[in-house]
């Protein structure tokens, strides 16, 4: 554990000392607080909107920052070739995956609570409520599901050569699930068969992430919270695509020969 | 102790056709060698030779296809055999975020070095590669020699008894060279076996016990520097006649 853990702290040493991510929080506060200081026709309600569109824009910058971070990870060892006096001390590969995927979640955690932190205090400005259980759970299932994102894309980085075609593959079906993953039942329904097998096929393996990406709706509408046993049934399905992902890596990344 | 540091058997390296129908590449054809305690063993070749192969082999970067290859009598595909040794790769790239003693410290933790002991010995090792003064800067902002001397920090972090460098001095000014040749002798000093590869063969003749020619992938020579000498008048040519190059005849 020590191995993994030490590998995890220079990840996230990476995050803080590199530019990507405070151009990114800057960039999406200075674009939250414009459209807080927005007042559209003294309507109350747009409220509503604004906070919807605010969330959405962290969810993007959250993304964005998970899978060019992890991307970047093993591609960069080897290129750099810092890959080898690291395998050349009594690590191992699975540790290193371990690490790098522990290293990249915990730093988007980190970024999370930035962006939640600078989200509640603005929107708690303007509703003057301060519903923070809410933010919890949207912020805790949210983190979750960036697990499952960070994992995908460590194994992207190991079959991809290049971490633009891994991030911008991984952009993709991430947003790919978070917007009709749940329809590809319906979309079976109206098919005739093979097709509508596949596709089956394909909503039950695909790991479903509209339920954090829906929490957004806790915070927007203001709605009461969820039970606490799903939401930790919801962390527990997530974590298990988390843990297949990198059981996956693991084994690709112990036939690749690191020279 | 083992009475062999190195143990290689009928290795042999092949790596994988890259079009079809075409042959997989030899890089190391049934190598046999063994490196002993208190060694400094210079493992020459020219470009192509199979030696960074076989070191690649040694640290587990690159599965043998064939035969057996060991570290203090441990497969080399046992992580734990990495334990004693210290690597020093031809071109050193580090973390440039992190500062010297950041980067020691990180080496320190995966070898499982208490806290401890590793400040001691990151503080007796940056004043030994003369890094002292720019310990808390990060490499990125360091020179070439200055980063090829923290490779050499990193490689002794854990007070190896088995030093693997490839090509050391490859890219480093006269000073830095000495350096190095200083520090390879304090080792042999201490009693601990070192394992490099080096186009320098003049370097090789100051400082190695045995010497082994690598060439195409096959042994061509291995023994004391003045065998392989013999009655030629310096390693070089001795060098070039054993690897088949035409010029060598003349003495």
């Amino acid at each position: 554990m020590k191995n993994i853990f030490a590998v995890a702290g220079v990840v996230i040493k990476e995050l803080y000392r590199r530019k990507d991510f405070y151009v990114l929080f800057i960039l999406t506060v200075l674009i939250c607080l414009v459209m807080a200081s927005v007042n559209v026709f003294n309507d109350k309600q747009i409220v509503r909107y604004l906070k919807e569109l605010c969330l959405l824009l962290i969810w993007i910058s959250s993304l964005v920052i998970a899978i060019t971070t992890t991307a970047r990870q093993i591609p960069a060892e080897r290129e750099q070739r810092t890959l080898l006096p690291l395998l050349a001390k009594p690590l191992t590969r699975t540790q290193l995956i371990f690490g790098k995927f522990l290293g990249c979640w915990l730093a988007c955690g980190l970024v999370l609570v930035c962006f939640y932190t600078f989200f509640g205090a603005l929107a708690g400005s303007r509703d003057h409520a301060w519903p923070l259980l809410n933010y919890f759970q949207a912020a805790f299932l949210h983190w979750i599901m960036l697990g499952v994102v960070v994992a995908m894309t460590l194994l992207g980085s190991l079959v991809f050569a290049a971490p633009s075609s891994n991030s911008t593959i991984c952009f993709v079906i991430v947003m790919t699930m978070l917007t009709v993953g749940r329809y590809l039942n319906a979309v079976a329904l109206a098919q005739s068969e093979p097709f509508r097998s596949i596709i089956y096929g394909f909503y039950f393996a695909v790991p479903h992430l509209e339920i954090p990406f829906e929490m957004r709706n806790l915070i927007v509408h203001d709605w009461p919270l969820i039970g606490w046993t799903f939401v930790g049934l919801d962390a527990l399905y997530l974590l298990a695509y988390a843990a297949a992902f990198l059981v996956a890596a693991c084994l690709v990344f112990r036939r690749k020969p690191v020279n | 102790m083992t009475a062999t540091v190195i143990q290689i058997e009928n290795l042999v390296v092949e790596y994988p056709a890259r079009g079809f129908r075409q042959p997989a590449t030899a890089a190391v054809k049934k190598l046999t060698l063994e490196v002993h305690p208190g060694e400094v063993f210079g493992f020459l070749g020219p470009n192509g030779a199979g030696k960074t192969t076989t070191m690649n082999v040694l640290l587990g970067f690159v599965p043998p296809t064939s035969g057996l290859a060991s570290l203090f009598g441990i497969d080399v595909r046992q992580p734990i055999a990495r334990q004693r040794i210290g690597y020093l790769p031809e071109l050193t790239y580090y973390y440039k975020f992190l500062t010297a003693e950041e980067l020691l410290r990180f080496y320190a933790t995966i070898f499982g070095i208490a806290r401890g002991e590793a400040d001691k010995r990151i503080d007796v090792l940056l004043k030994l590669v003369e890094l002292e003064h720019a310990r808390k800067r990060p490499i990125k902002s360091y020179s070439k020699g200055m980063q090829q001397r923290v490779g050499l920090a990193q490689a002794l972090i854990n007070n190896p008894d088995l030093l693997i460098l490839d090509e050391p001095t490859s890219g480093l000014d006269p000073l830095g060279r000495m350096k190095v040749r200083e520090i390879i002798q304090r080792l042999k000093n201490e009693g601990k076996t070192v394992f490099f590869s080096s186009h320098e063969l003049g370097e090789v003749e100051t400082v190695c016990d045995r010497v082994a020619i690598i060439h195409q992938g096959e042994l061509k020579a291995v023994g004391r520097v003045d065998e392989i000498t013999g009655r030629h008048a310096s390693l070089e040519k001795a060098f070039l006649d054993i690897i088949g190059f035409p010029s060598a005849a003349a003495p």
